[in-house]
């Protein structure tokens, strides 16, 4: 009798055109259900509250939980329910389930959205090797691979237009295709219009990272249930030091373009200075990351998506090493070779961007600009005042 | 296998919830070497305080969770209230006063507080909850405790206590003894020891034994061992050993550790009937937190202790979401099906309840005046004909919170021998509740007392061995 209620259930949601929810997605709805009868968790994070906003878990409400949740971990130490009891409640193996699906299902174009499963660190270190390599092939081509010292002189070894229309054009397609794919992301969990307060509120949650502080300010778990500020720690250095990179590059470009000072810059120059200091936080972060990674809590997460994590984290780290390298050794021999090496790791950086990690940081700011207006409004569900 | 003596700790602690784990942070921290005994793996320790959400607690001002205030004499009403007088107040005065200043401490151990939860507005003035619930307070005191260098051994029940004229000299885990100059027990009730809770539900007019259909709502190893043994040892006892804390669950709830998750709140807002599609009691009686304790025992007197919470789409919304699905249909006789009641007489009952609502203004944050005339039991409350489809029904059964049987302490913690304080063995947590609770209950005392005693006990404890070891120094 149960069995065929569903089946019709099935068959009309098809006729709708409801997609029946993937294993993942029930798995989401089922322990949310038990968290939101119990609700010990309200303080770590947002989830918790915006879960008691609703009493059904549609698959809109899913994606959108599961975005919101940071993988921080206090909620799976702290649970009551978490395996071995029989109700095996798992928030953020759950959740991370689900992102996974998100960023695949919601990538642009969407049949490169299945790339995600395939976007392991071996993928992502053998692209950059492929595309340093094949630079390198073109330099030894045209005889430039081993030059005497050019004093720092990239553009004699690619001319600034060539590197232009090799990066420009990624670049765009990255801001595009990430872009499409957040907006459909956003129509899907229907998030209502944004004003100023919600999106202060959503730049200092994601600036400051606020939902990896454990809810009290002492950081959340990695590797046991001891609270450790290190993974937040990490991941400023990485993201600022991401974001000092881009800057350099933003200074350089606006140097080249508006005042015609063409490469290369003295060392205590904007960019110089701008990009040294990224490179070092975009080393130290990555690796800080890897670390804590590599001695994360096996039940934290999803497994299956270590690879596509550490892939991200390793293209970050070959970024930074080699942007640093090609510093230390613009003046020598070898520059070509390093900005070969370094251009390989960029290129391969930016072209898995849409299909890789980095929708994290997009998927999860969309989340919390969606909490952030949420919560402006009175509550529909009226359980909480009574 | 026999410990070496060299290694024998100060303070023996036997169990590893709430108490135990404050008595053994505290005698640590009087410079005691200490060592815990924890029945369960690690993956389960904490019992049942790893199911708790808060801790009542006076306080003369607005503190960070904490409204209002809420001042020693009101603390004290309250629980002359819920216990009937059965208390003592000498000992309960000590736990409320206590309940104002422990809180600092707890958060040096790493507990950490948050506002009350959603939907349990009408304690933010008497609990400060705790961030991530009992079992993040377990694991931070167990951290703390590894940190300071407190022994921790798990899986590791006792199985009998040696006891000498009140003085404890050894606990006994099977072959091996283990001897202490001082011991604190804080290890919990019976109310998972099924024969024992068959024993003290008896069997009823019908012929069934009712303890054999209760879910227990917290850890499966409670099971009165340490209860049994300082009985046998010739301990004094308090509270009625025939008694437990008793809640309405979903029939669905597992036997064992189903928690806070499994309760059914929306018995006020629709009738309850018993399996044969009866009526029994007023489910408007009152504010349904404090009345839901009453309706474990009310279910439990049913036969085959079931019961059936039903309600129509007018209350969805209006109460904590429950953790399974309830039947749903569209007509009462579908309900009447799913539910496995009989239709005739499952229509009548909620036909004539219909009959009988005489309604007023619906409000469910005041006790208003949408009554029942003319049936019995009356509904005196919040009495709306359930008359919107789809209805929705929950089976209910009886879920053990805790046991009222204890142990009779002092206030140093002290277990009694015929009236005398025993020198080195102290008694905390829900075995000596029933010094401060001998009947009833109110959110959250249960977890003051645990913390209180655990703490006394874990100083008196620390403070036995060192008058031990002056007189051993003298000698
Ligand atoms: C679902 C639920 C929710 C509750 N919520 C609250 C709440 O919010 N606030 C509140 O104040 N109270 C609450 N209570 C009551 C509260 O759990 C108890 O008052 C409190 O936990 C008692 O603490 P304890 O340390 O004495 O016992 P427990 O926490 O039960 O600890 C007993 C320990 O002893 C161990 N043990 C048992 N036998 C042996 C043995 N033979 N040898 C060695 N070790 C042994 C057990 O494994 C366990 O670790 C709740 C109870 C339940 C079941
Ligand atoms: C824009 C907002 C961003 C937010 C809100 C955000 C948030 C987070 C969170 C919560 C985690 C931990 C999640 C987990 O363990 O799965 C994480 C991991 C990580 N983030 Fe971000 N991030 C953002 C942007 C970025 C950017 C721009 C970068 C780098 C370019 C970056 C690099 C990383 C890395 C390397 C990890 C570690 C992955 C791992 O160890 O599994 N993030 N981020
Ligand atoms: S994670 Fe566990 S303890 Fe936390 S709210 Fe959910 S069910 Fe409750
Ligand atoms: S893992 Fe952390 S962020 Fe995710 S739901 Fe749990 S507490 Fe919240």
């Amino acid at each position: 009798m149960q069995q065929l209620e569903a089946l019709l259930r099935e068959a009309s949601d098809l006729a709708e055109g409801v997609i029946a929810p993937s294993a993942a997605e029930a798995e989401v709805e089922r322990v949310m259900k038990i968290c939101n009868a119990c609700r010990y968790c309200e303080g770590f994070c947002a989830v918790f509250p915006a879960m008691t906003r609703r009493l059904e878990f549609a698959q809109a409400d899913i994606h959108y939980l599961a975005n919101l949740c940071h993988n921080c971990g206090a909620c799976l130490h702290a649970c009551q329910y978490a395996p071995p009891h029989e109700f095996a409640v798992n928030i953020p193996q759950a959740m991370a389930k689900v992102r996974g699906q998100t960023y695949s299902d919601f990538a642009w174009p969407s049949s490169l959205g299945t790339l995600y499963r395939n976007n392991g660190l071996t993928v992502a270190l053998a692209l950059a090797a492929g595309l340093a390599l094949f630079l390198m092939m073109a330099l030894a081509k045209n005889g430039t691979l081993f030059h005497a010292p050019l004093a720092g002189d990239f553009y004699a070894t690619f001319p600034h237009n060539l590197l232009v229309s090799m990066f420009g054009p990624v670049f765009l397609f990255v801001a595009v295709a990430l872009g499409l794919g957040v907006a459909k992301f956003w129509r899907g969990i229907s998030a209502g219009d944004p004003n100023a307060a919600a999106i202060a509120e959503t730049a200092h949650d994601v600036l400051k990272l606020k939902y990896l502080d454990g809810g009290h300010g002492q950081g959340c778990p990695n590797a046991d249930d001891a609270s450790t500020l290190a993974r937040r720690r990490f991941h400023h250095l990485t993201f600022y030091g991401f974001m000092l990179c881009f800057a350099a590059t933003s200074v350089a470009t606006i140097y080249h373009y508006v005042f015609g000072w063409a490469a290369p810059y003295a060392l205590t120059s904007l960019p110089v200075v701008l990009g040294t200091l990224g490179g070092i936080g975009l080393l130290i972060g990555p690796a800080g990351l890897l670390w804590l990674n590599v001695r994360r809590h096996a039940q934290h997460g999803d497994a299956a998506q270590k690879p596509m994590d550490r892939g991200f984290i390793a293209l970050l780290l070959l970024t930074s090493a080699t942007g640093l390298a090609l510093l230390a050794g613009r003046d020598t021999a070898a520059m070509a070779l390093l900005l070969a090496a370094h251009l390989g790791a960029v290129m391969a950086l930016f072209l898995t961007m849409p299909y890789g990690k980095f929708a994290h940081g997009i998927f999860r700011t969309a989340a919390l600009l969606k909490w952030a207006i949420e919560k402006r409004a009175p509550n529909p569900v009226g359980v909480g005042s009574e | 296998m026999k410990q070496d003596t060299s290694s024998t700790p100060d303070v023996l602690v036997i169990g590893g919830g709430n108490a135990a784990l404050c008595a053994a942070l505290t005698a640590r921290e009087a410079g005691a070497s200490v060592l815990l005994l924890e029945a369960a793996p690690r993956e389960w320790r904490g019992g049942n305080s790893s199911h708790t959400r808060n801790l009542r607690c006076m306080h003369d001002a607005p503190q960070d969770v904490l409204t209002d205030a809420y001042p020693e004499e009101e603390f004290w009403q309250d629980l002359k209230k819920v216990t009937g007088g059965r208390t003592n107040e000498q000992l309960a005065r000590l736990a409320i006063r206590e309940s104002s200043r422990c809180r600092d401490w707890m958060r040096k151990h790493g507990v950490h507080f948050q506002p009350s939860l959603s939907g349990t507005l009408h304690l933010s003035r008497t609990n400060a909850f705790f961030m991530g619930g009992g079992k993040a307070l377990v694991n931070a005191y167990y951290r703390s405790a590894e940190a300071l260098g407190v022994q921790i051994r798990y899986e590791a029940p006792v199985d009998r206590l040696e006891v000498v004229d009140g003085q404890f000299r050894a606990a006994w885990i099977g072959q091996e003894r283990i001897a202490a100059r001082a011991c604190v027990v804080a290890s919990g009730g019976f109310e998972s020891n099924r024969e024992w809770l068959r024993e003290a539900w008896g069997q009823n007019a019908d012929g069934e034994w009712p303890a054999d259909n209760f879910a227990i709502r917290g850890t499966r190893f409670n099971r009165g061992v340490l209860l049994k043994a300082m009985m046998e040892a010739g301990a004094d006892t308090i509270g009625d050993p025939s008694q437990s804390h008793c809640v309405a669950v979903d029939a669905r709830a597992p036997l064992y550790d189903g928690g806070i998750c499994t309760r059914i709140d929306c018995v006020s807002l629709g009738i309850v009937v018993n399996k044969h599609a009866q009526r029994f009691y007023d489910e408007g009686e009152d504010f349904w937190p404090k009345r839901y304790a009453i309706w474990g025992r009310l279910v439990a007197q049913q036969p085959g202790q079931v019961g059936f919470s039903v309600i129509d789409s007018k209350a969805v919304g209006r109460f904590m979401p429950p953790v399974f699905p309830g039947a749903k249909a569209d007509t009462l006789e579908g309900l009447a099906r799913q539910l496995g009641l009989d239709e005739q007489a499952f229509v009548r009952t909620v036909r004539d309840y219909n009959a009988a609502c005489r309604v007023g203004t619906f409000d469910h944050t005041v006790l208003d005046d949408c009554h029942t005339e003319g049936v019995t039991p009356a509904k005196t409350h919040w009495a709306l004909p359930l008359d919107t489809a789809p209805f929705y029904g929950y089976a209910l059964k009886p879920g053990i919170t805790f046991t009222y049987l204890g142990l009779k302490v002092d206030e140093r913690a002290a277990a009694h021998f015929k009236g005398e304080p025993s020198r080195n063995l102290f008694v905390a947590g829900e075995m000596m509740a029933g010094n401060v609770l001998g009947q009833g209950y109110t959110a959250g005392v249960g977890m003051t007392i645990g913390t209180v005693f655990g703490r006394i006990a874990g100083a008196s404890a620390a403070a036995a061995t060192r008058k031990e070891g002056v007189e051993h120094a003298a000698a």
